[in-house]
């Protein structure tokens, strides 16, 4: 695989700046990124079947699933790295059609939710996971916008500075763990 | 008779749950460094070299390697002859856990049980497995578990004419199956023997061991050697893009077991290996 130059982006996303990532990209977020994980996704799915507004518009904004550690004195977040992004696989599409443009996760996603981001036009960036010192310090402000109750589990909308990720769905259908795993996966049979 | 305070079991716990999150296991960088030199994708080796850094910075700026903190599991050796005075043991084990999440700035992770899920707000319970051992000391081994990958982890009942080549299979299958999903390049724990239960415990010791540590037995070393290289050869690569390094060790655990029985449990370490031990 080769190693491409870092590609800069930055939020609200726009269908423009998201038709050229590949799959494979490193790219660097800079903006404001929200914060959501189980439970958070779980209310916001409820808030949605009730008719009620959603804590935030996820038009043109990046979801980071990650439930960071409590900030120690003097610090603006604790650490923050990805969770795994498939347990809010059957959350995702109807945020995804409601313009949510891009996720920071890990692990694959479903077959479902990476059809309704191709045609709504959302990509999927992989942050390396237990890196969340390293990413912590590309955290510039933090503050709940919702859920507070939840501890680690509340919205959190970040400003992020040169957020380090990897293009993992783009929008033209590839997928860098199915490309990834094809190209180096050496099996001897039994 | 040797007498320990329970005061000096609740300061264990505390400083091991924080150091234990804070400085991941020297054995962790060791393979992340061997990795390095393994791994042929260049972008695998960029997320080798983004642990090792994560490694120093977090223990520069006294905060977690990772933010899952994970359930703290306790793995006792109690010596007979010593006398836990000043309460209860189990308690003092439980305040240290709850002082070191929260005066070391800890996610809290536990929910009160399965259904209901309501955070305990203190990392509370502990999971506290307690052998007694002869001698007059007491040991603490503090494994720090994280749940990304606990969640892939699987016990299948063999039976004995399946035997080892379907153990095999199994155990690369839970690795396979993992995929990007639970954070690779993982620590696979094995559990073979004993009833049911036992084997699920076994595979969580499993991950005591040091990474990379054959083991004493030689034909159980070959088969962690074996197990290795076919996970190994999965493709999945550090971080799940793509790569020769899926596994940093394997380990097994044995023991007796059912002459019914092969009991085969897979318990999934993420590469954000923690754990620290001390003796009292």
């Amino acid at each position: 695989m080769t190693v491409r130059e870092t590609i800069y982006i930055e939020t609200p996303l726009t269908g423009r700046a998201l038709s050229v990532l590949h799959s494979g990209d490193q790219v660097q977020i800079f903006g404001v990124i929200y914060t959501a994980r189980d439970a958070a996704h779980e209310r916001m799915w409820k808030a949605i079947q009730q008719g009620q507004e959603l804590p935030f518009d996820p038009k043109g904004q990046i979801i980071f699933y990650v439930g960071p550690t409590p900030p120690p004195p003097g610090r603006i977040i604790g650490s923050a790295g990805p969770t795994t992004a498939s347990r809010m696989d059957p959350f995702t599409p109807m945020l995804i059609e409601r313009g949510l443009k891009g996720m920071i996760g890990k692990g694959r996603r479903s077959e479902k939710v990476r059809q309704t981001a191709m045609a709504h036009g959302c990509v999927y960036f992989g942050s390396v996971e237990g890196t969340a010192a390293l990413l912590s310090g590309c955290i510039q402000h933090a503050e709940v916008v919702a859920f507070e109750d939840l501890g680690p589990e509340a919205i959190y909308r970040l400003t992020v500075t040169g957020f380090p990720s990897i293009v993992v769905n783009d929008l033209h259908g590839r997928d860098l763990y199915e490309e990834g795993r094809h190209l180096y996966r050496r099996l001897r049979t039994g | 008779m040797r007498k320990i305070h329970v005061d000096d079991i609740v300061a264990t716990l505390r400083q091991l749950c924080i150091d234990a999150n804070i400085e991941i296991r020297p054995d962790t960088v060791e393979a992340y460094h061997r990795a390095l030199e393994q791994e042929e994708s260049e972008t695998g080796r960029e997320v080798l070299q983004q642990l090792i850094l994560n490694a120093e910075v977090a223990k520069e700026l006294r905060i977690p390697f990772c933010q899952d903190t994970g359930y703290a599991v306790v793995f006792v050796e109690l010596g007979q002859n010593v006398h836990i005075s000043g309460g209860s043991f189990v308690d003092a084990l439980n305040e240290g856990v709850r002082l070191g999440y929260q005066q070391g700035f800890l996610r809290k992770s536990i929910v009160n049980n399965a259904l209901q899920r309501i955070n305990t707000g203190d990392n509370t319970p502990a999971v506290v497995n307690t052998e007694i051992v002869p001698g007059d000391k007491l040991k603490i081994r503090l494994l720090i578990k994280g749940a990304g990958c606990d969640n892939v982890s699987a016990l299948r009942m063999c039976t004995p004419a399946e035997g080892l080549a379907a153990a095999k299979d199994f155990i690369v299958e839970i690795a396979d199956n993992a995929g990007p999903n639970a954070s690779p390049p993982y620590v696979i724990g094995v559990g073979m023997g004993g009833p049911f239960a036992q084997a699920a415990l076994l595979a969580q010791k499993a991950l005591l061991w040091p990474i990379g540590k054959p083991n004493p037995d030689k034909s159980l070393a070959a088969i962690e050697a074996e197990l290795l290289e076919r996970i190994n050869s999965l493709g999945i690569g550090p971080a799940g893009f793509g790569g020769s390094i899926t596994a940093l060790g394997v380990h097994i655990e044995t023991s007796a077991t059912h002459i019914a029985s092969f009991p085969v449990a897979v318990n999934v370490d993420c590469h954000s290996h923690r754990g620290k031990e001390v003796v009292i």
